[in-house]
């Protein structure tokens, strides 16, 4: 069994609904007005890190975030549920980064951490609901020089020195020990996420959340943001809307049965 | 804007237990990508592949394949997979590195694309290298959205999504360099612990291309059973609806959806799935899809290509069955 463990757990402020639209001038997605929360897979790892800490009295967990000013709602969110402290990595020159640079500046922001006191172990959600592309804690991994695993569906044990995880691959399962310090992307079939207590989201309420500059963190204008990402989004839009379908008639279920699969026989589906 | 240093497609050919059926999808892409660009299709193994993987790789449209042979690049350390791949990617130069969208791909591109400086993108299904340079097509926001996007560095690198482009043929004799690299490597703090194969039997999800799908509509566990004897007389896959796998009728591994697996099979029967934008998701890229609800106003029905209203329970054996009949006709 470990010593306490410093947790840290990195997080996105992202839309509630997904149900977004294309602003047709501009061709991006409209983000005005749209409610935003706690990345839903992120809660994953922030319960786990929550468990973690239950388990291994001494243990720290703070949760850390790149984005706008409005992303400290879902520091609160994770702090809500029980996460101690948070930071906030925000500033203008952040603007339009893509995960390239929102690894360099989370893993820079580790590294000021790091600095203050270790950092063992990192979680991240499955990916995100907006960007979809589940690859930041890896990419902060390499950043870090650091090993990880995604798709983590169990934490089996920690020790000082590592953590052995069960990872669900396309073909099965296996478990990996990685040295510490780690990251470690999670699914949801980790955990069940508790619900935000009232006492936390009063503390949550009150807490202050320091702000990191890109200077804070040692970055320069060029590395981060828009200059600092390599992967540009051109356009937005609507995916094309699906052929209509039609309706299998039948006055019974049986001939509605015989119908459908002449209709998946006469179009080769089969 | 082309930098001539870096030119070149290469094919990241992952293995999974000793099938490449995911580089030969990777192999089609890469081969459109490549005669368009004037540039070479390379493909690279890792780890103790079979002899004749390389052989295959050429035959099936690789000009070049690189073999990193060593028995420690054949387990599951991204750590060491990954710089491996480093080293030949900076020797190599290649412009274009292609990885299949699974776990272990998506974590390797993440690695390369930081160590390389390289734009990267995931779950990829267009690529158009016209004039103006690469772009390339992904969907996010649950499949709401899809994103253009162009790349601003040297190289890159994707994850293509299964499913999207056939398995390049075969063509016998089809000449190609075969080169097998050293590579040293160096300790890593990933350490391999153990492994399990899916249960004997059971089709994987992401490589189906029929797949019979539960929701909460079938009920219960028991629910699942007419959905599992249609998947097994078509030869399906089975997969679930987060309901179905929240309400632990099924494990999660069948999830479809956001916050499962995303697939993008010929057919995709969904049976008591009322369509939820996280499960259309995962989904709405099938080719045909059925839809058998008792609510023909539900939004899996609006987006069917075949609806079916009525009880699930009671149509489902009833197609079970006439596909058996089907076949057996067929057979006599």
């Amino acid at each position: 069994m470990a010593m306490g463990l410093n947790i840290v757990v990195c997080v996105k402020d992202t839309p509630t609904s997904l149900g977004v639209h294309v602003d047709s001038a501009t061709k991006r997605v409209k983000h005005d007005g749209l409610q935003t929360a706690l990345n839903p897979f992120d809660e994953y790892a922030v319960e786990e890190a929550l468990r973690l800490k239950e388990k291994l009295p001494g243990s720290t967990t703070l949760a850390v975030s790149v984005g706008p000013p409005s992303a400290e709602g879902a520091l609160r969110e994770a702090m809500s549920r029980g996460i101690e402290s948070a930071v906030l990595v925000s500033g203008p020159e952040f603007a339009g980064s893509d995960t390239y640079a929102t690894s360099r500046a989370l893993a820079a922001a580790l590294r000021k951490l790091a600095a203050d006191k270790p950092v063992h172990l990192v979680l991240f959600g499955k990916s995100s609901n907006d960007g979809n592309s589940g690859i930041v804690g890896p990419q902060v991994a390499a950043w870090l020089d650091w090993p990880s695993a995604s798709s983590v569906k169990k934490i089996e044990s920690v020790t000082d020195s590592a953590v052995t995880v069960t990872r669900m691959l396309e073909d099965g399962i296996d478990t990996l020990k990685l040295g510490l310090p780690a990251a470690v992307s999670t699914v949801k079939e980790i955990n069940e996420p508790r619900l935000p207590s009232l006492k936390g989201k009063l503390s949550a309420k009150k807490a202050v959340i320091p702000r990191w500059t890109a200077a804070d963190l040692g970055l320069g204008a060029s590395e981060v943001g828009s200059a600092g990402s390599l992967a540009r989004i051109a356009a937005e839009s609507a995916p094309p809307s699906r052929p209509a379908g039609m309706t299998v008639e039948g006055a019974t279920s049986a001939e509605k049965a015989a119908k459908l699969v002449d209709i998946l026989i006469e179009r080769k589906v089969i | 804007m082309t930098n001539k240093l870096d030119s070149g497609v290469l094919v990241v050919a992952l293995g999974s237990r000793g099938s490449l059926a995911a580089a030969h999808e990777l192999l089609t892409a890469g081969r459109s990508l490549a005669d368009t660009l004037k540039e070479r299709l390379s493909a690279v193994l890792l780890g103790r592949p079979p002899a004749e993987a390389a052989r295959d790789l050429v035959e099936r449209g690789a000009d070049k394949v690189f073999v990193l042979e060593h028995e420690a690049l054949s387990r599951p350390d991204e750590e060491l997979q990954a710089a491996a791949l480093v080293q030949l990617c900076q020797k190599e130069r290649f412009g274009k590195i292609l990885f299949p969208s699974s776990v272990a791909g998506r974590s390797l591109a993440a690695r390369l694309s930081v160590k390389l400086k390289a734009a990267i993108a995931t779950d990829v299904f267009a690529l158009d290298a016209g004039e103006a340079g690469l772009k390339v097509r992904r969907a996010g926001y649950g499949g709401n959205i899809i994103g253009e996007v162009e790349f601003a560095s040297p190289s890159c690198v994707m994850t293509l999504q299964g499913m999207v482009w056939p398995p390049a043929p075969k063509t016998p004799g089809r000449a190609g360099q075969v080169e097998a690299v050293a590579f040293a490597p160096s300790a890593t703090r990933t350490e391999f612990v153990s492994s399990q194969a899916q249960e004997a039997g059971e089709i994987d999800l992401g490589g189906a291309d029929l797949v019979v799908s539960g929701g909460r509509g079938l009920g219960s566990p028991e629910g699942f059973k007419p959905v599992r004897a249609l998947a097994k007389a078509l030869g399906a896959a089975v997969g679930a609806s987060r309901a179905a796998v929240d309400a632990g009728w099924i494990p999660y591994r069948h999830q479809v959806g956001l916050t499962g697996r995303t697939i993008r099979p010929k057919l995709y029967m969904a049976c008591g799935i009322s369509g939820q934008i996280q499960h259309l998701a995962g989904m709405s890229s099938a080719k045909t899809i059925v839809a058998i609800n008792s609510d023909p106003e539900c939004p899996m029905m609006k987006a069917a290509t075949l609806a079916v209203a009525g009880d699930v329970h009671e149509i489902l054996p009833l197609v079970t069955g006439e596909i058996m009949k089907r076949r057996g006709a067929a057979v006599a």
